[in-house]
């Protein structure tokens, strides 16, 4: 027991000992500017930015060589305060940083606001909104398509989107995206057994 | 000299490090995806499992066993794999910037790469000799590197690939790295013993 505590502290110590000393004597004096924009970032070394961890893509931006916006789990506000560090225009978080970009939305009719002009409701392809005239109208949630075609005619513009809140109920794999070459469809033609 | 030979033979081919043990298969997936960084990855990871398992053999030996702590060995073994691997860093980063920048984060991400452990905990329990130990910890690497560089190759030329899109990606690299694995089970033939 004891001896396992000794071992264990001992091989630890030296190896602590021969660390500190090597971190000492090997001292690499570095650009300042790259262990700034490194402390910044949030050393999840995910590699979402497009280099292989947090310290090449510090690198890259103390060199000039990469945008500050590409960093997904550092968001906006590491974006902000390498802006500030690095006294550049903030930028718009890179899309694919976004890490909810693309949410499925739906309209939302501000009912205080709407004077019941069923504008909208001409405009609704799928027959979303339900009102009538000069009576306040309204957005049937599960029928909207998230199409937008309901803003432009507003005259109140009392209709915003809103997108819709991702809940364990209705959250779905994102479609992957459209095939863009088509592909030769050969009908099959089944033989069937007389 | 015959028999060190064959372990390096049954290392780099037969009992493969990644595709018949599965060990280390965090960066064979990882950082297959260019050329250029599977083979930076294949050197430093050839340079830590040697020297760790050279290592963890003279700790086991000299430590552990005269005082019976066989059961310190896993967290011991994490300690030098930690240690070599920080040390290795420091020296590399200063005496050939070159060198750290071609291995880059790779040399401090092999920290947690368990053909690491799986090579120092495998010489323990074939009971290897110190020259077996270090032969048996080069050649694993080696069988790593060779596994990598050629995946890395196959996976360049197959993002250029047609592959149907719902296999694009990751779901391609697994088959393949699934087919190799496949292909490596023809090498268990190879030496009668």
């Amino acid at each position: 027991m004891f001896a396992a505590f000794l071992i264990l502290v001992g091989l630890a110590a030296f190896f602590g000992l021969v660390l500190g000393y090597a971190s000492v004597r090997f001292k690499v004096e570095g650009d300042p500017l790259v262990e700034n924009v490194d402390n910044l970032l949030p050393q999840t070394q995910c590699g979402q930015c497009g280099y292989a961890g947090c310290r090449p893509y510090a690198e890259a931006i103390a060199a000039g060589e990469a945008p500050i916006n590409k960093c997904p789990p550092g968001g906006e506000s590491t974006m902000l305060a390498l802006a500030d560090l690095l006294d550049v225009e903030p930028l718009e978080m890179d899309e694919e940083a976004e890490q909810q970009s693309d949410l499925p939305e739906v309209a939302v009719i501000i009912e205080k606001d709407c004077i019941g002009c069923t504008l909208c409701l001409q405009a609704c392809p799928v027959d979303a909104i339900a009102g009538a005239a000069k009576q306040m109208h309204t957005v049937i949630e599960s029928e909207c398509t998230g199409c937008e075609l309901c803003l432009p005619p507003c005259p109140v513009d009392c209709i915003i989107m809103k997108p819709v809140e991702v809940t364990t109920s209705n959250w779905k794999w994102r479609e992957p995206k459209s095939i863009e070459k088509s592909y030769p469809v050969i009908p099959i033609q089944l033989e069937v057994e007389p | 000299m015959t028999e060190y030979l064959l372990i390096i033979v049954a290392t780099v081919w037969v009992n493969n490090i990644v595709l018949t043990q599965f060990l280390g298969l965090c960066p064979f997936m990882g950082v297959s995806r260019k050329l250029e960084t599977a083979i930076g990855m294949g050197l430093a990871t050839t340079f830590v499992l040697t020297l760790s398992s050279i290592t963890s053999y003279l700790v086991n030996e000299f430590l552990l066993e005269p005082f019976d702590l066989e059961f310190l060995r896993t967290i011991s073994f994490i300690l030098v794999i930690a240690a070599i691997v920080g040390f290795t860093e420091l020296v590399v980063h200063k005496t050939s910037p070159l060198l750290h920048n071609v291995l880059g984060i790779f040399l401090p991400l092999i920290t947690t790469n368990c053909a690491v452990l799986g090579v120092a905990l495998l010489n323990v329990q074939q009971s290897n000799n110190f020259i077996e130990s270090a032969l048996y910890g080069f050649g694993s690497a080696l069988g790593f590197t060779l596994v990598l560089v050629t995946f890395a190759a196959m996976r360049e030329r197959l993002a250029a690939a047609d592959v149907p899109e719902a296999f694009q990606g990751n779901a391609i690299a697994m088959i393949t790295a699934g087919l190799m694995a496949l292909a490596f089970m023809g090498f268990t033939g190879l030496i009668k013993v």
